[in-house]
This record gives C-alpha cells, structure tokens and sequence, in this order.
C-alpha cells in the first residue's frame, strides 16, 4: 500500500458570492510529483491555500503530512516549503539574509543555518550571489532562490503555485531540472499549479484537470490521452473542458496582471 | 524570541539601507525647530516664557518619533503589496510575535531618528538641564515609539492601499501633534484645548520628556510614564489582534 502525504476529501470554500472550489477530493502519494492543470479562475491557488493553512475550507477535509491544516496549522507549516505565484522576497534584503529569516522563523538551529543555506544556494547557483540585494536580481533569480527559501527548513512537500509564471522558456526548463532532481534524490513531494500544458506532460507524474472549481479528470498524462481517445494532452484537456488555455493569451494577461499589482498605489 | 529578534532585525536594517529616508524625514522636525524656534522665539521671551527652543525642542523631537512611528505602518501594506507578507503569514510562528518584533523595530528606528532630532537640537542652541536624565528620557521617547508604531500598524493592517493609509494617518497625525502642547504650552489655553490635549497620548510623552531634560512639566513623571505604557499595552493588542486578521 503506498502511503499518502495529502488527502482532501469533499474540499469546497465558498467566498461571499462564489464557489471558489466545490466539493473536490485527490489524493497525492508521498514522493509522487502532482500537477493541477486550469486557466486561471479554476481554483487552483484557492486550493493550495487550504492546503498551506492560508485559507479555511468552508467544508470538507484535509491531511497534509498527516495533520489538519486547520487544527494544527504550525505543525503542517512545517511541513512544507511554498513558492508563492508572485515574489516574496525582501528587496532590501540580500539573498543570504532572505534565506536567514526563513531559516530563523522555522526554528532551524544556528549550528545547522549555515551549513543548510550554503548548500541550497550552492544548488540554485546563487551563492556567489549571496551578498547582492534582490532587488538586483533577474526574474529566474529571484524564483531560484524561493525554491531554496522554501527548502531551507527540510520540507517534505514542496507546493509550487504557478512557479514559471513570467519566466523565459530557458529558466523554466532550468527550474524544472532542479526540481526533478529534488524529487529524484530526496524523495519530496511536489504539488504545483499550472496553466503550461507541456508543463504538466513533461514533469508530472500524476495530473488533475480542474475547472470552474471542479476536478474534471486525474492521471497521468498518458491517461488522460488514453481515456479521451486523443493523441496529445492538449486535445484531451480541450476535449475534457471544452476550452483551450493559450499559453501566449495567458501569459501576456498574466504579465500584465503581475504588473497591475505591483504599481496599483 | 528569535522571531521577534528576526523581525526586529529586518527593520532597523532597513531603515539604516535607506539613507535618503533618514535624512528626508528630518527636514520636517528641523523646519519645525528652526522657523518657529528662532521665529517666535523674541515673541515668546518678551511675554515672559522664557526660552522657546528650550520649550520646543522636547516637542519636536516627539514630533519625529510620532510621524516616523506611525509611518512605519506603511510597511505592512508595503510587504503586502510586495508579496513579502505571505512569507512571514505561512511561518509556523504566532502572529503575536511577528507584530511584535516589526512593531519593536519600527520604534527601534524611530528613536533612533528622535535622537537624531536632540543631536540637530543641540547643535541649534538647545541646551538640557539635566543631561544625566537623557538615558531615562531615551526610555520614555522609545515607549511613545512603540506606542505610536503600534497605532501604525493596526491601521495599516486595515487598508491595502498606501494612498488610504497616508490620507488617514495624516487626518489623525496631525492634530494629535497640534493639540499636544508641543508648540505651546498648556496652562492658560481654552477649556477645549486642554481637554483634548488630556486626552491626546502624545501630550503626555512631550510632558515626559520636558519634566526629564528641562525640569517643567503638567503632570508627574509617574503620571506621564503610567499613562504611555497602559496605552503601549492596549494598542499592541489592538493591532495585534488586527494583523491576526490579515487575510492573503
């Protein structure tokens, strides 16, 4: 019997006029490497932030490393390292000092800080930039060095919530080896959100379409071509929802989100 | 403790990165201390007060720790804005904590600017009386700080915009600076004058720190002191409870 790391059964969160996500269960294995697949809008990072303590689900239940993200929201925090869909560095900060107030917020002791940080900037190549403020840091930068923030405390679930959003085909590709490696030789968990369908294809082990707050279809890639009777995901995610998500359309609106965000004063 | 400790640490770093904010936030207090100090100062002898930069330095120095500190709530929304905030909010550590040490480090830099203030002061021909009481007024200036940082950030965990926040600070700031007895004394004003000022926590922090450095004040020190730290306690709960709120 393979063991599982995250369990949502019957999950639903209602905001004051709309269902965010209804009534949707998955079951994520421990090691495994798991995609949500949707446009924007379908409930994705309302999801993640059930699962990340952020938010409360308005019925249903969950399991995240065997705890309740409700009841013992500090022991599931400690469970897993996040990357946010937007940055969440401090640009005032240098990219070691980043890394020490997380290590410093979750307890990790100081004899092991230094060590551990050493060792994950070493791994996303940015140690010889520790020193530099983030703020002097490129876009593919900035996300490698949340990957090794969110590891630094020994996560056993890694959530990526949109993670190459904005990022140049080159840097995705150099995420995702990082990534893959992280899961090849530590064995951890990866959960992460997208709207990139070759994304899912190539990466995840297991992928589960989702909707206007539902879960369409779940398998892998293989599956869900086999089951639509398609040829490429693409054809079965338009035949499952009857939309295409365009990659160039969303990106661009996704940009343009981002940037809406950061200059709205 | 460590996490207060961190947090704390991030904002007197912040503060000393930013050279440009350290000097721009004292040309207000040095406006203040130099048009109305030697300005009205001829005016102010002749009708028998005394020395009024000796009078109106204790209030303009409180005057740079009140705008500092409640400014420095503006990082909240600042940190939301910037994403920083979900980083800090998905911590296993209570929020208690992490409104505590950006609290403590807001009024941290704060006093530090206040100082600053005493240093200009000096130099302008402010001159204390009592010099060995400026460790103890360091103290009292820190507690207004915390107090005032503490009102920042309970507001700041309100609103999502900078620009909200500026219009609500400014609409709260500056009558609490006017109607403070900072730039005149209190004894022969209007009935309502002195009944707001009663009831305005920064009189009581100028009072303070004039019974401390120049040797006159309306109240007792105990008073003052007394009357400060029950309002730090309260809005620290206050603005604690509403950075509990901070949904992301």
């Amino acid at each position: 019997m393979t063991e599982h790391i995250i369990t949502a059964s019957h999950l639903t969160k209602e905001f004051d006029n709309f269902t965010a996500v209804k009534d949707i269960s998955f079951d994520i294995k421990k090691g495994e490497i798991f995609a949500f697949l949707g446009p924007n809008g379908a409930g994705k990072s309302t999801t993640i932030k059930m699962l990340t303590t952020l938010l409360a689900p308005t019925s249903g239940t969950l399991r995240v490393a065997g705890n309740d993200p409700v009841k013992h929201q500090n022991r599931v925090r400690h469970s897993f390292g996040i990357v946010f869909q937007d940055t969440s560095l401090d640009d005032d900060l240098t990219a070691y000092e980043n890394m020490e107030f997380h290590a410093v917020l979750y307890g990790v002791s100081k004899a092991d800080r230094k060590t551990r940080i050493e060792e994950l900037m070493k791994f996303v190549e940015l140690w010889d930039r520790k020193d530099n403020l983030v703020r002097e840091f490129s876009g593919g930068m900035k996300r490698r060095l949340e990957i090794a923030r969110g590891l630094v405390h020994h996560p056993k679930i890694l959530f990526l919530d949109e993670p190459t959003l904005g990022l140049d085909p080159q840097t995705r590709n150099h995420m995702w080896s990082y990534i893959e490696n992280l899961n090849k030789t530590e064995g951890m968990t990866v959960f992460f959100t997208t709207h990139y369908m070759e994304e899912a294809a190539r990466i995840a082990h297991r992928i589960s379409i989702i909707d206007h707050g539902t879960i369409i279809a779940s398998g892998s890639a293989d599956e869900l071509v086999k089951q639509t009777g398609t040829t490429t995901l693409e054809e079965a995610f338009l035949k499952l929802t009857g939309n295409v998500i365009r990659e160039e359309e969303a990106s661009s609106a996704d940009r343009l989100r981002i940037a809406r965000k950061r200059f709205r004063r | 403790m460590n996490t207060i400790y961190i947090l704390w640490l991030r904002q007197v770093k912040k503060y000393f990165r930013s050279p440009a904010r350290i000097i721009g936030s004292l040309g207000q207090p040095l406006l203040f201390l130099l048009a109305l100090g030697y300005g009205f100062g001829a005016i102010y002898a002749k009708a028998g007060g005394g020395n009024y930069l000796q009078f109106l330095a204790p209030g303009v120095i409180c005057m740079s720790i009140l705008f500092t500190s409640v400014f420095s709530g503006i990082d909240v929304i600042w940190d939301r804005q910037f994403g920083f905030l979900k980083e800090t909010l998905v911590a296993p550590v209570s929020r208690f904590k992490i409104m505590l040490g950006r609290t403590l480090g807001g009024a941290t830099t704060a006093t530090m600017q206040g100082c600053i203030v005493l240093i200009l002061a000096i130099i302008f021909g402010f001159r204390p009386e009592y010099w060995f009481n400026i460790p103890i007024a360091l103290v009292v200036m820190f507690i207004i700080a915390v107090l005032f940082t503490a009102l920042g950030t309970a507001i700041a965990s309100l609103l999502k915009d900078i620009q909200g926040f500026q219009l609500i600070v400014n609409f709260l700031i500056m009558p609490i600076f006017f109607l403070s007895g900072s730039l005149f004394p209190l004894t022969n004003v209007p009935a309502a004058i002195s009944f707001i000022a009663s009831i305005d926590p920064l009189s009581y922090g100028i009072d303070a720190l004039r019974s401390l450095i120049i040797g006159t004040s309306l109240h007792s020190l105990g008073l003052d002191v007394g009357v400060l730290l029950v309002l730090v306690f309260i809005l620290l709960g206050i603005g604690s409870y509403l950075f509990s709120l901070i949904q992301i």
